[in-house]
């Protein structure tokens, strides 16, 4: 058919014509709100992070630790069974040095940002956060890494509550 | 289940804008994949419509929205949506329609149009991540692929350079395609390699663009394909398959796509592929990025773990290597309408399979290709296994 069909169809545009109002366009901006119920398990994990704790919920059925914490284990497909706090320190599992912003604009500051599975936690579970305190020449999979929490009094119960996660000190480089 | 058979595809161009509402980019591919089918919208006893989040359009109920273009309406008719998974599994939901009986004839339309979104559809990506955990980082869609493509990499100790000759590739490949939007003959691997970082290790050009089109296919029990004499414009479909792993994907290992994985067996098993590799003539596996084309075609095993990457170097998966691989251009050549690759992956596969894909036409005589479609936080795989 590629070699059949003569027109393939789609008229082609410009930023430029819809800027210049070359084109009829109709613009809407939604005013859309949200306040998520945190849940059973993130209320307790928001609540821990305030704390300066990390906490995750066991499933005894798999003996997994599952972080970040759910009430259900979603494998054995059975509630899970009881609290289990583990530890702020972990390694780095991947990352990425980001010159984008959310909105995909650039930025020259970049943004060191990965996942880090947390020591105490079933094998690769943890967490996607941001790195500091190390260059982009430094950072690498496999590194150990250290929370470093924001001072009590400006905790809010976020995942922020934790600044960034930084070389752990008298761990191996 | 009944026999099912491909029996004509449509397509738009792929653009980074087109003036074109999604309802008339639905209608245009809707209505070309009817004129290759020979048929009239009173010929179609479902149909099926594909496309991705609403929130890229800013309407919701997208499927109604569509609807009237996608020529819906007094049928029976769905919109299903799996992430960017929906440009293969769309295809899959119409192929159950007429494999089961319910429907004779299907049509499968699938749509995006992701210019609408100001100034950028990004701004939208930013509401698929968790709002507890990830959102409060201010996440941006390109550090997933970052991410899954650094663990890729660094696990197999795969060269940055075996991936950006995807790119490579698949953009030259797309020179022969007429609907494609970053099509380049001249590329070369020091273009991608010195292209500007976005979010190390991925830069400009081992990105595909976001894109405004539409495409479609028509599906036809053996039935209807014998009576209306179309055996020699009808491939068939003969395995489908989809799998989605955890949402929790800061739990996962990232190096090799599982969910693919378990999406391929289901769709070789009912193939009667054991032997992929052997097997299979041709892909067309999803590639948003480059290295997700040889994360993907690890997980649909025609690639040992970490051995993509050589292949490639090696050209074994040129338009006429031995096993070609995205011969249409891929998403990132000929563009990422998400949804609407369709027309790129299942029709690709139908041109290719029927002779009719004029200068792309791989120069091997091919019986048997496979395509896949990947989305959602890195965890869904559709899978469809088509032949002569």
């Amino acid at each position: 058919m590629t070699a059949r069909v003569t027109r393939w169809p789609g008229v082609e545009l410009g930023s430029k014509d819809l800027e210049s109002g070359k084109v009829t366009t109709v613009r809407f901006r939604p005013e859309a709100k949200f306040a998520w119920s945190a849940g059973e398990a993130m209320s307790r994990f928001l609540a821990e992070l305030q704390r300066g704790r990390l906490i995750a919920r066991e499933c005894k059925s798999c003996g997994r630790i599952l972080f970040p914490p759910r009430m259900f284990c979603e494998e054995c497909f059975r509630p899970t069974d009881g609290w289990v706090y583990v530890r702020d320190t972990g390694t780095i599992e991947t990352y990425s040095i980001s010159y984008l912003d959310t909105d995909a604009r650039r930025i020259t500051e970049p943004i060191l940002v990965g996942v880090v599975s947390l020591d105490g936690a079933s094998p690769k579970m943890g967490l996607m956060h941001y790195f500091g305190e190390m260059t982009t020449k430094e950072i690498r999979i496999g590194m150990k890494v250290q929370a470093k929490w924001r001072p009590p009094e400006s905790r809010v119960g976020s995942v922020l509550d934790i600044e960034f996660f930084r070389p752990r000190k008298g761990a191996e480089r | 289940m009944r026999k099912v058979g491909v029996v004509g595809a449509g397509m738009t161009l792929f653009r980074r804008r087109l003036q074109e509402t999604g309802k008339e980019l639905s209608f245009e591919a809707a209505r070309m994949a009817l004129d290759q089918a020979k048929m009239e919208i009173g010929d179609i006893d479902a149909v099926v419509h594909g496309t991705a989040p609403d929130a890229f359009d800013g309407v919701h109920m997208k499927g109604e929205y569509l609807l009237d273009g996608s020529g819906g309406t007094r049928k029976p008719y769905m919109r299903v949506f799996t992430g960017g998974g929906t440009g293969v599994f769309s295809a899959i939901a119409g192929y159950w329609h007429v494999a089961s009986g319910l429907a004779d004839v299907a049509l499968v339309v699938n749509e995006e149009k992701m210019s609408s979104c100001q100034p950028h559809p990004q701004s939208v990506f930013a509401h698929i991540w968790d709002p507890i955990l990830d959102r409060p980082l201010k996440p941006n869609l390109v550090w997933i692929f970052a991410m899954e493509m650094n663990r890729y990499m660094t696990i197999h100790n795969i060269p940055y350079e075996d991936i950006a000759r995807v790119a490579v590739k698949n953009k030259r490949n797309a020179v022969g395609h007429p609907c494609a939007q970053l099509a380049d003959g001249d590329i070369t691997l020091e273009d991608v390699m010195n292209s500007e970082i976005m979010a190390w290790p991925v830069r400009r050009l081992d990105i595909s663009p976001p894109s405004d089109g539409a495409a479609a296919v028509v599906l036809a029990s053996e039935d209807v394909v014998k009576k209306r004499r179309l055996r020699d414009q009808t491939a068939w479909i003969k395995g489908v398959g989809w799998c989605i792993d955890s949402t929790m994907w800061t739990d996962r290992d990232l190096y090799f796509p599982e969910y693919v994985a378990r999406a391929a067996k289901m769709a070789y098993r009912q193939a009667k592929i054991d032997r992929p590799k052997k097997q299979i003539d041709f892909a067309e596996p999803y590639d948003p990025f480059d290295y997700k084309e040889l994360h993907h075609l690890e997980g649909l095993g025609l690639a040992d773990k970490g051995k993509a990457g050589l292949m490639t170097r090696e050209g074994v998966t040129e338009r006429d290597g031995d096993l070609p691989v995205c011969p249409s251009g891929g998403l990132l050549g000929v563009g990422n309408p998400i949804a609407a690759t369709l027309g790129i992956k299942v029709g690709e596969l139908y041109w290719q399979l029927t002779g009719q894909a004029g200068k792309r036409q791989i120069p091997n005589e091919v019986h048997t290709g496979v395509c896949q479609a990947w989305g959602d936080l890195m965890q869904y795989g559709s899978v469809v296994v088509m032949g002569t």
